[in-house]
């Protein structure tokens, strides 16, 4: 067991950084922290797309002369482009969501002053209460009048 | 075989939209030009798919087709796949897009200030852009991508109507989508690295072999489960459906319909793909998550009733009675045979036409009340906007499946599905639970708009003669026309469209 985990240590890490991100994520009560742990679990799988796209001995696939004005153009001398290019997808996704998230974040913290989501809900349903009971005292005052 | 044209279309209604949702932005914002720019690009679209779908249909063979994107052939590049099924979800999807447009035009400019009108059709143009292409593609990476594209573009049309309570529910969606999102990457990357490609049908093949050698049958139970709570996440199955009734509820109301009747579908159709067309249904089975399938979706029938019942405002509670719907959605796809995705796919198209014209009639109405949501407050709005009155009523009778309404249809598809199966006393007894439960809530919603006083001991009889509530405008009363139509249309003649359904299942 602790052969393969050191076999594939590159894995291992990526599976342990994605826990952490997704604990992050999903417990952390503030907002920031939460869009932390979300690239934290982003991070983690793009070190194991990497470490899966990286194989011992071969070159990057961009095709090298042999010398006589020719290329190297055989497959086994290159790795996939395949994983690289999904690396770099997922960067541009995850840097829009993570920049698209931090403006919501922003937003509630102008409106509730607090990074806390729970919180803002308490703050709320405050607020609504307060709402609903002038409006009663309202429709008492107009009913009785 | 099909004609050139006709072959382009997956790529260019893509295309068309992603282009609409370029240039929106730098529009003259003139007499609503952006909004109207938008409405006849997805209008154009529809009528692109209807074209699809007749050529797909029209010569008697089962045809589908694969279209390579860009030089690469198949191992290697990205392809689109269009079959009769996909061509007629597309089209359903554009109707109903348009149609909650249309119909919500009024509300969308009440709720929303004119400069973030030009960015809710940027969004509204992505998202229904997103839909397409996670209805078309047939390479799991482009539907992670286009997944991601349609959850920014979901939380922002929340979000795009001001206000305190939007931006919360808005950061909650996002925060439950990402975590969502996230697995689904995960479990793609493994799949990839498992088995060596992108495109569903090689990695079917490639999937097959390790089912058979039994070799790595553990990492390929757990991508599927990751990837399945991952979509389930996103498409609001029961247990991990907490945030949709806040996000659908406090949005405006042409996003309420969008994201209840479309933004869901999509991720349900990707799920039915990566079942279908990935694994396959034997090694679904295999690994038993058909039954997980089954059980959730039973359980959301049932809790998503529950919630609905003690909900007072009125969009809350169709966001609720959206949950028990997907619900119906997961028990067909949990049934795993093709009669099953059949009917799975008979309900998506049915809700996708009925929940959005609930919330333009539940807009309709609160409108008509004063912008007041309780439910209580809707007393007797139906004498003063009619259409509105009459689709909450269609749109009631056909969730709780009244014969001659489209719900009927998917729910008797559903039951006969679910014949063949040995859990069909479940079913039976979830579907029938579920129906009372459905009418407990419905019944009573459209029994308060349709009466005629305000309060019991008498006074204020005409109450509706207080509200000063504007006329519904043409735009509204011709959409909920057409929804009107569509309902009676599925529940009417819904056999030539099943008919039409598996005959895309079996190219699927």
């Amino acid at each position: 067991m602790l052969e393969k985990i050191l076999l594939n240590h590159y894995e291992a890490a990526a599976v342990i950084l994605s826990g952490i991100g997704l604990t992050n994520l999903l417990l952390q009560r503030n907002l920031i922290k939460k869009i932390i742990g979300l690239n934290i679990m982003d991070t983690a799988v793009y070190l194991f797309l990497a470490a899966k796209g990286y194989v011992e001995g071969r070159a990057a696939p961009i095709l090298i002369e042999n010398g006589s004005g020719g290329w190297l153009n055989s497959s086994s001398l290159y790795v996939n482009p395949v994983p690289a290019g999904l690396v770099l997808t997922g960067i541009v996704v995850s840097v829009s969501v993570t920049a698209f998230a931090l403006a919501l974040t922003l937003k509630l913290y102008e409106n509730y002053g607090t990074l806390n989501i729970d919180e803002a809900l308490l703050k709320m349903t405050e607020e609504q209460e307060e709402l609903e009971t002038t409006i009663e005292e309202a429709e008492e005052d107009v009913l009785s009048s | 075989m099909i004609n050139s044209f006709a072959y382009n279309i997956p790529f260019i209604s893509i295309f068309l939209l992603m282009t609409a949702a370029i240039i929106t932005p730098v529009l003259p914002k003139k007499n609503r030009l952006p909004e109207k720019l938008s409405c006849y690009v997805i209008g154009t679209v529809a009528i692109l798919s209807a074209y699809l779908l007749y050529s797909l249909t029209s010569s008697g063979q089962n045809l589908a087709f694969n279209f390579p994107m860009g030089h690469f052939p198949a191992p290697w590049g990205n392809e689109l796949r269009a079959g009769p099924l996909e061509a007629v979800l597309a089209l359903v999807f554009c109707v109903s897009m348009l149609l909650s447009l249309t119909g919500n035009f009024a509300s969308t400019a009440e709720d929303i200030a004119p400069n973030r009108r030009q960015i809710f059709c940027v969004l509204v143009n992505l998202l229904t852009a997103s839909l397409l292409a996670l209805t078309y593609t047939n390479d799991l990476f482009t539907a992670y991508v286009f997944i991601e594209i349609n959850t920014i573009a979901a939380c922002a049309i929340v979000a795009v109507k001001e206000g305190a309570e939007t931006t919360r529910a808005a950061l909650r969606y996002l925060i439950m989508s990402l975590v969502g999102s996230g697995l689904v990457m995960i479990a793609i990357c493994l799949l990839y690295d498992l088995t060596g490609h992108l495109l569903m049908q090689h990695m079917h093949e490639a999937i097959k072999v390790i089912v058979a050698t039994k070799k790595y049958l553990m990492p390929l139970t757990v991508s599927l489960a990751l990837i399945t709570v991952g979509l389930a996440i996103k498409s609001a199955l029961y247990p991990f459906a907490s945030w949709l009734p806040d996000a659908h509820g406090s949005s405006t109301n042409a996003s309420s319909a969008i994201l209840s009747g479309l933004v869901l579908k999509g991720h349900i159709f990707t799920i039915i793909k990566i079942f279908y067309r990935v694994f396959g249904l034997d090694v679904i089975h295999l690994l038993r998550m058909d039954t997980a399938i089954f059980i959730l979706g039973i359980a959301a029938m049932i809790m998503g009733s529950v919630h609905a019942l003690r909900q007072t405002n009125v969009k809350k509670m169709i966001a609720w009675s959206s949950v028990a719907q997907v619900g119906y959605i997961f028990l067909g796809v949990g049934l795993n045979t093709t009669a099953g995705i059949a009917a799975a796919c008979l309900h998506i198209i049915v809700h996708a036409c009925i929940k959005p014209m609930l919330f333009t009639a539940a807009g309709g109405l609160s409108n008509a009340a004063g912008h007041k949501k309780g439910l209580h407050s809707l007393m007797g709005t139906f004498y003063v906007n009619r259409w509105a009155g009459l689709g909450l009523t269609a749109g009631a009778f056909s969730m709780m499946g009244i014969p001659a309404f489209a719900g009927f249809a998917s729910k008797l598809s559903l039951t006969l599905a679910s014949f063949d199966h040995p859990f069909i006393i479940f079913s039976l007894a979830a579907l029938a639970t579920s129906s009372v439960l459905n009418a407990l809530y419905y019944v009573p919603a459209v029994i308060v708009v349709l009466t005629h006083t305000r309060l019991p001991d008498g006074q204020d009889k005409d109450a509706h003669k207080n509200f000063t509530a504007p006329a519904p405008t043409n735009l509204y009363k011709i959409s909920m026309f057409i929804f009107l139509a569509l309902n009676f249309y599925l529940g009417l003649f819904c056999v030539p469209l099943l008919r039409l359904i598996t005959r895309g299942v079996n190219v699927f």
